[in-house]
């Protein structure tokens, strides 16, 4: 037999290429851990730089009122002649803590009832299926008005009401993904050696379904920070006098029809930008975290 | 004249082997043996594979996570072989080896992250990436594993006839002749014309297998890639399945037969390519597998001993 | 047939009574104080002890919950839905007066949105990892990141106050009286808010739809119609058209919800008088009644999306009707029936060889 041929120098040996990969047949993974890395450092940025200036979003100067973008005030300033840069960029860190906040405990709400499906016998898991189609039979913007009432606005309002909306599909994810390595050899092997469920759970199946769900988390976060921002523009949510950017463009909305354009345009793209941040942090995750090799 | 010196001679010359001369059957010639009815019209085979190989794009496995270099890793190394019109080639390996990936590599479907080279000739002729993909159309015809392949939303009959060529008059005429193809395919291979109407999900077993091998006739092609046809089926549709394989060879067809069973390929092949650790280590005659000193590779003669022994004599007769 | 009919009928009434049941709690658990919500901080402090009360009664607080829901419950029986204490009208009258610009809003940003998704899906998949693939991919994340209301916000300023192609919101001219609104004023009127709904809902379908197309040409189908040598677009209209439209269809039909979402916010934004922006009246305004009968009414209009996708299987896929035979005895029991929801139907169906190899080993 001749020596095997080395394929990738197949062109060298004048050997014709029957078919040949594209360029971007596979992702990187370093090019996704940078944008993993950059991504989450520019969020984690706005959140504190956020914080820092929601004191100064608060001052007024009414001796700069309605300013289009200058060099002075890059986003303008509205009709209390507060800097609109510097509340865009409060009010992101509010969006988007709240986002975060919403997000975690919906994640917390679908761990704990996706183990109780999976693990509790049928019962359980009927009951848990029972409540997915309850939560997913109403639209979720009636469910959000509904629950962000119930806990009477405010914060734990958007909080709660986001958690209760959105841990459906996660727990789904948790419960297939559960059920899948409850049936495997070594979780089948450590019960018959005498572990007991709670210890089977926390040893075995949370560590498993964990890069699941911290993609699912991860992926979470866009659909928290937009509800925030819807049901904070409808005035479900926060008091008018915390500048989150549903109750910037709520109020911005009102001077719409005088040409005021930068008090919509800017918080809401920097919305935007944030919102498709996490959403390119989530998928680059779930590139690196749940199908390793890229394919 | 000895067979040795010529076939250096021939793997040595820088033009295309399979050009040489004519030879007599039974011979040893570009790395394989003839059976008896090995025919070469024209001097040449009907398909003939020269350094096939095929790697996947992949990151390395093993290096650390981020560190890992992306690099080819070979599934197919330096295949060579040959089907000869009127006859049945087995491939014959392990479960996994790659032989699947073997057909595709030769019809000239690669995954998005797959690299294939080498050199394919069909009726001596050289084919490009064009010329394979025109084969796939006309010459060359595949018989899937399973039922899986057919469309689960489309009827039978609709599946099994294809899509019509040519543009106007022409297109309505090869639509006749595809139903008429088609009923004259059912007739043949005893399936009732009810059949036509039914859901691939209906079939049975049996049927399944007869309604692919239809799918593959009914263009009438010179040469029929068959992976895998028999796992799944009792013996008798098995030997079914076989009989009207080699039907088609008998018929001046060329039958390129994929399986991971020797018993099988024994008995209704006339030459057996062993295909293991990625690369076709032996083509030989069916009947060098009488005794283990005709095979040269030690893996072939791994093959041997596996088979027990007395069956393989009957078996060999028992189809055809 | 019947059968399923009937069950998909009693489950529809199950769910009205769990939706019911479900806000009544919520709004009992409320903190917020009805009358105070409603007649405002300053007026409820000045207010008489007398005109406290009878505001109380007014707005049924004190009253414990079951005797509420009950109430109601008994009520919807006879097809009334209670009183809307903000609009001081029945429940069934002001859901009737604004279901019709809303459903009109909603079929057309369903169609619209399904059909460019569907296109433009089939499109990306079809070149998938190619640049119209990336284009397409692209801006349907950019559109996913986009919340529906700045949307409205964007365009109301570009096309409404800058460019003045359309009015600047409502239903009609301000002034006409609705019976004499013409038909071109109200789709004048109505345009804006379409179009907007239907680009918030197109990367949903778009997405999923080319994720299916991929899922296809890396599937057993197409790789043997490739190797019959079907070229791309002929394997398609072949094969990939009716197998990947099937999912396409429920997706939609289960988004039914979503879409009202966005119209929630862009009604809001368009001062549209329909049901979304009496939701938010309703919600703001403690008003029980009328809250418990749009989150009943749109709880049915998600169901009957899900219906409509059940049925649409049944009768285009063929394997259906036995495979869902077969899962609903194998589910078992009222909860059995209650769990089978039409995303059930992407998982892969058994296919036939292989029962039959099964059986045959």
């Amino acid at each position: 037999m001749a020596a095997p041929l080395d394929v990738a120098r197949a062109n060298a040996a004048s050997i014709p290429v029957i078919a040949a990969p594209g360029a971007r047949a596979l992702p990187s993974r370093r090019g996704d851990l940078a944008r993993v890395i950059s991504i989450g450092a520019a969020l984690a940025l706005v959140l504190v730089a956020g914080a820092i200036l929601v004191p100064v979003a608060q001052e007024a100067d009414f001796m700069a009122k309605n300013l289009p973008p200058s060099i002075g005030h890059p986003f303008g300033t509205d009709w209390m002649g507060r800097d609109m840069l510097c509340r865009t960029i409060a009010g992101l860190s509010i969006s988007a803590s709240l986002g975060l906040g919403a997000a975690l405990a919906a994640a917390g709400v679908s761990l704990v009832l996706g183990c109780v499906a999976a693990l509790g016998g049928p019962k359980a898991d009927a009951m848990v299926s029972g409540a997915i189609d309850v939560v997913m039979g109403l639209p979720h913007i009636v469910l959000l008005i509904l629950v962000s009432f119930a806990f009477g606005k405010g914060f734990t309002g958007v909080v709660g009401a986001i958690a209760l909306t959105e841990w459906p599909r996660l727990a789904r994810v948790v419960r297939a993904e559960m059920l899948q390595c409850r049936e495997s050899d070594y979780v089948m092997a450590a019960r018959k050696l005498g572990q007991g469920p709670v210890k089977v759970a926390t040893h075995h199946l949370v560590p498993y379904v964990l890069p699941q769900f911290a993609v699912g988390l991860v992926l979470l976060f866009p659909h928290a920070i937009l509800h925030e921002a819807s049901l904070t523009f409808l005035g479900f949510g926060l008091p008018p006098e915390v500048p989150a950017i549903g109750s910037i463009l709520s109020e911005s909305m009102g001077y719409l029809v005088g040409g005021e354009w930068w008090l919509v345009l800017w918080p809401g793209l920097s919305l935007v930008l944030c919102v498709l941040g996490f959403d390119m942090l989530g998928r680059s995750l779930a590139r690196l975290l749940i199908r390793g090799d890229g394919l | 004249m000895s067979e040795e010196p010529r076939e250096k001679a021939i793997r040595s010359s820088a033009t295309a082997p399979h050009e040489a001369p004519p030879h007599r059957s039974g011979e040893a010639h570009h790395h394989h043996t003839h059976a008896a009815n090995s025919r070469h019209p024209g001097h040449h085979h009907l398909l003939q594979v020269e350094g096939l190989s095929a790697a996947f794009e992949m990151y390395a496995p093993g290096a650390p996570f981020f560190e890992a270099e992306r690099r080819l890793v070979p599934v197919i190394r330096d295949v060579s072989l040959g089907v000869h019109e009127g006859e049945v080639l087995a491939v014959v390996g392990a479960s996994g080896a790659g032989k699947s990936l073997l057909a595709e590599a030769i019809m000239g479907i690669a995954a998005p992250n797959e690299r294939i080279v080498g050199r394919i000739w069909f009726d001596g002729e050289l084919e490009d990436e064009a010329g394979i993909e025109r084969l796939r159309s006309r010459e060359i015809a595949f018989v899937p594993q399973s039922i899986a392949c057919l469309d689960p939303l489309m009827r039978v009959g609709e599946q099994v006839r294809g899509i019509p060529r040519g543009k106007g008059a022409a297109r309505k005429a090869d639509v006749a002749r595809r139903i008429e193809r088609q009923r004259e395919l059912f007739r043949r291979y005893r399936l009732d014309e009810s059949v036509e109407r039914l859901y691939p999900h209906e079939l049975s077993g049996g049927m399944a297998r007869r309604v692919l091998l239809c799918c593959a006739l009914v263009d009438e092609p010179r040469l029929i890639i068959a992976d895998e046809p028999t796992p799944g089926l009792d013996l008798q549709l098995a030997e079914a399945a076989l009989a009207d394989l080699r039907a088609f060879a008998d018929e001046g067809g060329a039958v390129m037969l994929i399986t991971h069973d020797i018993e099988l390929a024994l008995a209704v092949a006339d030459r057996v390519a062993v295909f293991h650790d990625g690369t076709v280590v032996e083509e030989t005659s069916v009947a060098s597998f009488a005794s283990p000193e005709l095979l040269r590779h030690p893996f072939s003669r791994e093959l041997w001993h596996a088979l027990p022994e007395h069956d393989f004599a009957v078996a060999s007769r028992s189809v055809r | 047939m019947v059968r399923f009919i009937l069950k998909n009928l009693l489950k529809a009434c199950l769910l009205v009574v769990v939706v019911s049941f479900v806000v009544f709690c919520l709004v009992d658990l409320s903190p917020v104080d009805p009358v105070q919500a409603n007649v405002g901080q300053a007026a409820y402090l000045t207010m008489s002890e007398a005109k406290r009360a009878q505001l109380e009664a007014y707005w049924g607080a004190g009253e414990p919950l079951p005797v509420r829901y009950g109430r109601w419950l008994a009520g919807l029986l006879q097809g009334d839905l209670g009183m809307s204490l903000r609009y001081n009208e029945p429940v069934t009258q002001v859901i009737a007066e604004r279901a019709a610009p809303s459903l009109a809003l909603l079929s057309i940003a369903w169609a619209g949105s399904g059909i460019l998704g569907f296109v433009l899906g089939v499109g990306a998949g079809m070149a998938e990892r190619r640049w119209p693939d990336r284009i397409i991919r692209g801006w349907c994340f950019v559109m996913t990141s986009i919340p529906s209301f700045w949307l409205a916000l964007i365009l109301l300023m570009v096309f409404a106050v800058a460019l003045g192609w359309f009015p600047i919101g409502f239903a009609a001219s301000i002034g006409v009286a609705s019976a004499d609104v013409t038909w071109a004023d109200a789709i004048h009127h109505l345009a804006l808010p379409a179009i907007c709904l239907t680009l918030a809902g197109v990367a949903p379908v778009c997405l999923h739809t080319r994720e299916k197309v991929v899922e296809f040409e890396a599937g057993d189908v197409a790789g043997f119609a490739k190797l019959r040598g079907e070229g791309p677009w002929q394997r398609f209209w072949r094969h990939g058209l009716r197998n990947v439209a099937l999912p396409a269809l429920t997706l939609q039909c289960a988004s039914i919800g979503e879409i009202f979402g966005g119209a929630v916010l862009v009604e809001e934004v368009f001062s549209y008088p329909g049901l979304g922006q009496a939701a938010v009246t309703a919600g703001l305004g403690s008003d029980v009644c009328l809250l418990a009968g749009i989150a009943v009414v749109t709880a049915l209009l998600v169901f009957g999306g899900n219906f409509a996708a059940d049925l649409l299987y049944g009768v285009i896929d063929p394997r259906m009707r036995e495979a869902r035979a077969a899962k609903r005895a194998a589910r078992g029991g009222v909860l059995g029936w209650l769990v089978n929801r039409p995303e059930d139907y992407d998982e892969p169906l058994p296919d036939a060889g292989e029962v039959e190899r099964g059986g045959s080993a």
